[in-house]
């Protein structure tokens, strides 16, 4: 007798609903094992992690400021995807969102300008992120350049362009030559929603996105396109789909998007222009997008799940004094049995009597 | 083999469910900030080894918690928030870039004490502590200049901020002391913590004929090239001389537990408030590791040095200082730069051979 994986002959659709959820029992019980060895009470472990985050006003404040960059930057990824595209270079374009609405902070910075200054600043930050995500994109189109290379050499581009800006042009004259623009004026922040708390206008933003992506995908002739480039290019061509015309669309929308959660994030939480504004926001995203299986709504879940593993992660740092590797081998076990358990979607396990071979040759 | 297995898993949960979490009650709750790996053997572990020394002398009567490998962008706020609302009421953050993110927690809970490493800003419920690592990055210089056989030191930097800048002109003024042709050459690496770049830096700069290594990033690898290569080098932060026995000259050691336990000691007895704490030789902020694999002469020269910056008879930045393009740097602090031209130094000394990044 023998276990083998056999290909279905469709998808199936119980196992793509209930695959997360065995993903995460799965976690639930390896962790258990994990935080016994560790002499860690497992309920107690696993509620801090999951349980107390979700029980007080400032740790959700905290999972919605954190989710903010990762939902954006992964619908507009998802975009990219699901038409075969592959932009891997959201960390560069977040970066000089950034940068380009930062550039209107600085240059505004102790004069009269008004209320004109923050909505200014997300314009330049998303005209930014779209421009810089097109220079790969037309490169594909053009030269045949794979945009998975050269998007993300460009992430190394923006990120040097950002630490000569704030380490030379931009540096605060009253900062002792430390690598940092001045505090932004208060026209240019973005406002938080409630009063002591971190939660912004980004992360409405960033809901509105999500709505946007949607009904784009479910409702209009261009999200059936994207999906239709992306999984039959034959039949696009046929369809007279212009895929090179797709590619560039979804590269623009999914820089646009990445470079407004980057400026967001710059006026909103951090306040100021400095090195090290994204902790890897650009690539975590990309696991954001397919954890949630390239769905606007499973993105946004993804995103808050993820965010939800951090903040636990912390708490628990803190409160039962497990190591921080501990939160990392967690993220990698949940992702680790996502993927395993998807590909019961398309295969299954089967029973087979060993030596088939000889069977078969005695008939 | 499987059912056993699966036996021992269910024992260990059952006995870990027992056993519980233990709950201090009343001890002061002392929280740290780490921007690296506790085991980073460089600046992080030499903050935990004072939180260590902390606890074993004060551990009765508080409970320290850490965050490690906190990123300094926007999670670093977080960290510390959580710290405060996780009860701590003396929370100290071991790196510059969380100088932004510490001051605004310190406005929303002015009840809470915060202490920041290496930054400049301060508040009535917020000091800062640094040390003055220039006067060791001095005696670095002149040890240099002596050990050197071709005259051309390599300097690995990390970010040009000022502590940097002022370690290399120290570096430098010392070495010139010394050999007023000392040559060096600089790469910056743009990290605190990278071994992979900070060892290729250390090959390039040997390479290219350096036969001394200096480094200000915190990783041992820079030791480890150098002790393959049969050539000398400084250890940095901590002790690294089991990673080049035959080639650390000496160390920079951060010792941060006098500190650490002076601060506590004050919020135990209510006596803490805000202060800006930059400690040199004489207050042991930092030490000096043994002066090994060198000449009696070069470590009696070294020791005398110390001695004179310890005492306060020698100042590294003694006036005059020429500046790199030949012209007289201004003397604001008497017979020596004043300490707020150091804190913020932007400029090099005569002979250092390299553009200042963004300048």
């Amino acid at each position: 007798m023998q276990l083998v994986l056999e290909k279905r002959a469709e998808r199936s659709r119980t196992i793509a609903l209930v695959s997360p959820l065995i993903a995460i029992g799965l976690t639930l019980v390896t962790m258990s094992v994990l935080f016994a060895v560790l002499g860690k009470n497992p309920i107690t472990a696993l509620g801090v992690y999951f349980i107390a985050p979700l029980t007080d006003g400032y740790s959700l404040q905290e999972i919605a400021v954190k989710a903010t960059p990762l939902v954006m930057i992964a619908i507009g990824l998802s975009l990219c995807y699901l038409a075969n595209a592959w932009n891997i270079g959201a960390e560069g374009q977040f970066l000089i969102g950034a940068v380009a609405g930062s550039w209107i902070a600085v240059k505004t910075q102790g004069t009269e300008a008004g209320h004109w200054v923050l909505p200014a600043m997300l314009v330049a930050g998303a005209a930014a992120g779209a421009l810089y995500a097109l220079i790969p994109a037309l490169c594909r189109v053009k030269f045949g350049a794979s945009e998975i290379l050269t998007s993300l050499m460009l992430v190394y581009v923006a990120d040097l362009l950002l630490d000569y800006l704030v380490r030379g042009p931009w540096r605060d004259p009253a900062g002792f030559n430390f690598p940092t623009t001045a505090e932004f004026d208060p026209v240019a922040t973005v406002p938080v929603l409630i009063e002591g708390g971190r939660l912004h206008l980004g992360s409405i933003i960033a809901l509105v996105v999500v709505a946007a992506a949607f009904v784009l995908l479910d409702r209009t002739i261009k999200g059936f396109e994207i999906r239709v480039v992306g999984v039959a290019p034959r039949a696009a061509r046929f369809g007279g789909f212009n895929a090179n015309q797709l590619i560039l669309l979804t590269f623009a929308v999914s820089g646009a998007l990445a470079g407004l959660a980057g400026i967001i994030e710059v006026a909103g939480p951090i306040g100021h222009l400095q090195p090290g504004i994204s902790p890897g926001y650009g690539f975590t995203a990309i696991i954001v997008a397919f954890l949630g299986r390239l769905n606007p709504v499973g993105i946004l879940i993804a995103g808050l799940f993820l965010a939800l593993t951090f903040i636990g992660g912390e708490q628990a740092q803190i409160t039962m004094k497990i190591p921080l590797d501990v939160t990392k081998v967690f993220q990698g076990i949940l992702l680790f049995y996502v993927l395993a358990c998807d590909s019961l979607i398309l295969y299954r396990f089967k029973l087979v009597s060993a030596a088939p071979q000889v069977q078969r040759a005695a008939r | 083999m499987m059912k056993r297995l699966l036996g021992a898993a269910a024992a260990l949960v059952l006995a870990g469910s027992v056993a519980g979490v233990a709950h201090a009650a009343d001890k002061l709750k002392v929280g740290f900030i780490y921007l690296g790996p506790i085991g980073d053997l460089g600046w992080t572990y030499q903050h935990e080894l004072g939180r260590q020394a902390l606890v074993k002398e004060l551990g009765d009567k508080i409970e320290t918690t850490y965050l490690e490998n906190v990123p300094e962008g926007p999670d670093s706020e977080r960290a510390i928030e959580q710290l405060v609302r996780a009860g701590n009421k003396l929370i100290f953050t071991t790196s510059f870039g969380y100088m932004d993110p510490t001051l605004k927690v310190a406005k929303k809970y002015p009840n809470v004490h915060f202490e920041h490493s290496t930054g400049y800003k301060r508040d009535k419920n917020m000091s800062t502590y640094s040390g003055r690592w220039y006067q060791g990055r001095y005696i670095q210089g002149q040890i240099a200049a002596k050990m050197s056989k071709v005259g051309v030191l390599g300097y690995i930097g990390s970010f040009p901020i000022p502590e940097v800048v002022s370690g290399i002109n120290a570096t430098m003024l010392g070495a010139q002391s010394v050999n007023p042709n000392i040559k060096v050459k600089i790469i910056w690496v743009n990290t605190w913590f990278d071994p992979g770049k900070e060892a290729d830096a250390a090959k390039a700069l040997l390479d290219q004929g350096a036969d001394i290594i200096m480094q200000h990033t915190d990783s041992p690898a820079a030791m480890q090239v150098a002790a393959e290569r049969g050539k000398l080098a400084f250890g940095q932060d901590s002790e690294m001389i089991k990673f080049g026995p035959k080639a650390q000259l000496t160390s920079i050691l951060d010792t941060w537990g006098p500190y650490y336990i002076a601060r506590v000691k004050a919020e135990l007895d209510g006596t803490w408030k805000s202060e800006d704490t930059w400690g040199g030789l004489d207050s042991k902020m930092f030490e000096m590791a043994p002066y090994t694999n060198m000449p009696d002469d070069v470590k009696k020269m070294a020791e005398e040095t110390q001695a004179a910056i310890t005492s306060g008879k020698l100042h590294p930045f003694k006036c005059p200082v020429i500046g790199q393009d030949g012209k007289e740097v201004e003397c604001k602090g008497g017979d020596h730069l004043a300490d707020g031209q150091i804190l913020g130094m932007n400029f090099y000394v005569k002979g250092v051979d390299d553009k200042l990044p963004g300048k």
